[in-house]
């Protein structure tokens, strides 16, 4: 897809998050507004995705497809809204967020059997376990597909991560893509003060990782650029570590660069204020 | 009383990895995770003849947990191995969330579970572990008997879709079950048909309950003793049967006695059948280095207590 197209569906996208964290006053819109070009980049132009007659399928199994799984499950609009967009379930569904029996909970999980979801997540710091498991299960399937896995920055406090940041190198997991949203805000504020990660492309490199860094991860053209080149570098012996650099809140103003939007949900005329600020590109829900 | 005879005594954990080998041979799915304690789950022959099948986790059990949910994805089925203690409390939210939330096709495979691991003591010997595991949604929970048992149970688990908690342990104790025995989940195994209280007992404890059926036999008492190897789901019917006959329950069971065994068989009385009930069990403490022996008797889960229950829930009928 060209980086023009990729846009108009990001912006969708964003439209699809403020509005589906407004209609249930609640859930995460920051996290999910920075990583959207992310997430479109990837289902959009990058994953190999399993499909019939020109439509997307799923199967939990996932043989002989990229995997997309997201650690940090509280960006769960932005994952809806792409997987929805794509094609997995009906857009009209987004509408049902977080609310009472929905297939689209407030953190993904396989329980409602929601098309696109392989694996619960919301305690964080387990999804690049599962991530590298899928990927060993890949390799002992001489299937050649890639495992991508989205954790955030926060996150990295979590003990689990740095238990399959040792393992994944030792095992030569060399068909996994790992992601870490670099927005540098958690809920109690900015990072650096709430527990400073110090240098994490050294820190993973120290593990045994190749580590690339994606410095405008807001910027759809340089995401693309960037999971080409990560693509380039598997099946080498090393898992693949990509530091990218978002802007929490990306594409709403008022939203941008700040940790107060990390799990509130607009009012009214924030909502407006927000979608003023987002072309409607395939049509809202 | 039926008679029970053994030629042999081994530990159940043996009985894990024999089953392992027989699995390695028949499903090209299963793939064996340990956390550096191999030579504890007696892995060697399955990791022997199926090298590329076997995924050492080091010390990093909450890692192992994940990496197993991850494997059930491209249709593998993992059995993830450690001591109990490890496999449960420490990686309980991993479980919730990655296994039993997810259901996902994930063994989790515990051995040196309760007291009998013996004197590594408390910190290793896990009491709550079938208290945290039952209380999953959709687990299923084995616990089984002898060698023979813990190999039928491990390789049954393998045909069975869906998150499993197996637990056995070190202790050498004698195989009193068939070699051949094919293991039904879910369903109660009879050992001694009897008119005056229902022993229901787990694990090790069900041969402790055969020696104690053999005492009580001597004093005139005809004991039902009955082998629970799956705690969820219980065999309620199997129960509520024993309980209409005899009137009156023993259950016997390594754990504490919160959570285990003992309260998911109350739950069966209290909604359908109201008899007395007597728990042999941990009693809601930790344990302390000794020999398995030894501490079977401190903590009041060997034979003699096992008779001295039986006599009380007699009593109160």
């Amino acid at each position: 897809m060209e980086i023009e197209q990729l846009e108009k569906v990001a912006s969708q996208v964003r439209r699809d998050i403020v509005r589906m964290v407004h209609a249930c006053q609640s859930g995460h819109p920051g996290g999910s507004l920075g990583c959207t070009d992310l997430l479109v980049a990837l289902y959009f132009e990058r994953m190999k995705l399993k499909e019939q007659d020109g439509k997307v399928v799923f199967d939990m199994d996932g043989k002989d497809e990229d995997l997309f799984f997201l650690s940090n499950g509280h960006i769960s609009p932005v994952w809806y809204s792409v997987l929805a967009r794509k094609g997995y379930f009906p857009v009209s569904e987004l509408g049902t967020f977080r609310k009472l029996d929905s297939r689209l909970q407030g953190h993904p999980t396989t329980h409602e059997h929601l098309e696109g979801i392989r694996i619960a997540s919301g305690s964080l710091g387990q999804g690049m376990s599962v991530a590298i498991g899928a990927a060993l299960a890949k390799k002992l399937n001489n299937d050649k597909s890639t495992v991508y896995v989205l954790m955030g920055d926060g996150e990295q406090q979590e003990g689990q991560v740095w238990e399959a940041a040792t393992f994944a190198p030792h095992h030569e997991v060399d068909n996994l893509i790992a992601f870490i949203d670099l927005n540098g805000q958690q809920i109690d504020g900015p990072t650096l003060k709430v527990m400073n990660n110090r240098d994490l492309g050294k820190k993973y490199e120290a593990f045994g990782w190749e580590v690339i860094s994606i410095e405008e991860g807001n910027d759809m053209a340089a995401i693309v650029k960037g999971l080409y080149e990560a693509k380039g570098r598997l099946g080498h012996g090393r898992p693949i570590m990509i530091l990218l650099h978002t802007g929490m809140g990306y594409g709403v103003d008022f939203m941008m660069g700040s940790h107060k939007w990390h799990g509130v949900a607009p009012n009214d005329e924030q909502l407006a204020a927000a979608l003023a600020q987002l072309e409607e590109t395939l049509g809202d829900y | 009383m039926k008679k029970y005879t053994f030629t042999e005594k081994k530990d159940t954990r043996s009985g894990f990895g024999a089953g392992m080998q027989v699995l390695g041979q028949q499903n090209p799915n299963v793939v064996a995770l340990c956390a550096d304690l191999v030579g504890s789950l007696k892995l060697e022959a399955f990791i022997k003849e199926n090298p590329e099948r076997f995924v050492q986790c080091g010390i990093s059990e909450a890692n192992m947990i994940g990496v197993s949910a991850g494997l059930t994805i491209g249709g593998k089925i993992p059995f993830a191995t450690t001591f109990a203690n490890f496999a449960t409390g420490r990686v309980y939210d991993q479980i919730r969330q990655s296994v039993a939330y997810s259901n996902k096709n994930v063994k989790i495979c515990a051995s040196h579970a309760g007291l009998t691991l013996g004197e590594d003591g408390a910190t290793h010997q896990i009491l709550e572990d079938i208290g945290m595991m039952k209380m999953l949604p959709g687990m299923t929970v084995i616990n089984p008997c002898d060698y023979n048992q813990t190999k039928a149970a491990t390789i049954a688990i393998a045909e069975y879709d869906g998150p499993v908690y197996l637990r056995f342990g070190r202790p050498v104790i004698p195989i009193f079950t068939d070699a051949d025995q094919k293991f039904e989940i879910g369903k109660a195994w009879m050992v001694n048909e009897g008119t005056d209280v229902s022993i229901i007992a787990t694990g090790h404890m069900v041969w402790e309950a055969i020696q104690a059926g053999e005492i009580l036999e001597a004093e005139g008492i005809n004991a039902e003793i009955i082998n629970i190897h799956t705690i969820k789901p219980l065999d309620e019917e199997a129960i509520l049967k024993s309980v209409e006959k005899t009137g009156c329950v023993v259950t016997a069971e390594e754990h504490n006695r919160i959570g285990g065994l003992g309260d998911s068989v109350a739950q069966v009385l209290v909604k359908n059948k109201l008899v007395p009930q007597e728990y042999v069990a941990v009693n809601d403490s930790f344990g302390e280095s000794g020999t398995p022996a030894q501490l079977l008797q401190k903590y009041g889960l060997d034979a003699k207590h096992i008779v001295e229950a039986a006599k009380r829930a007699i009593a109160r009928k």
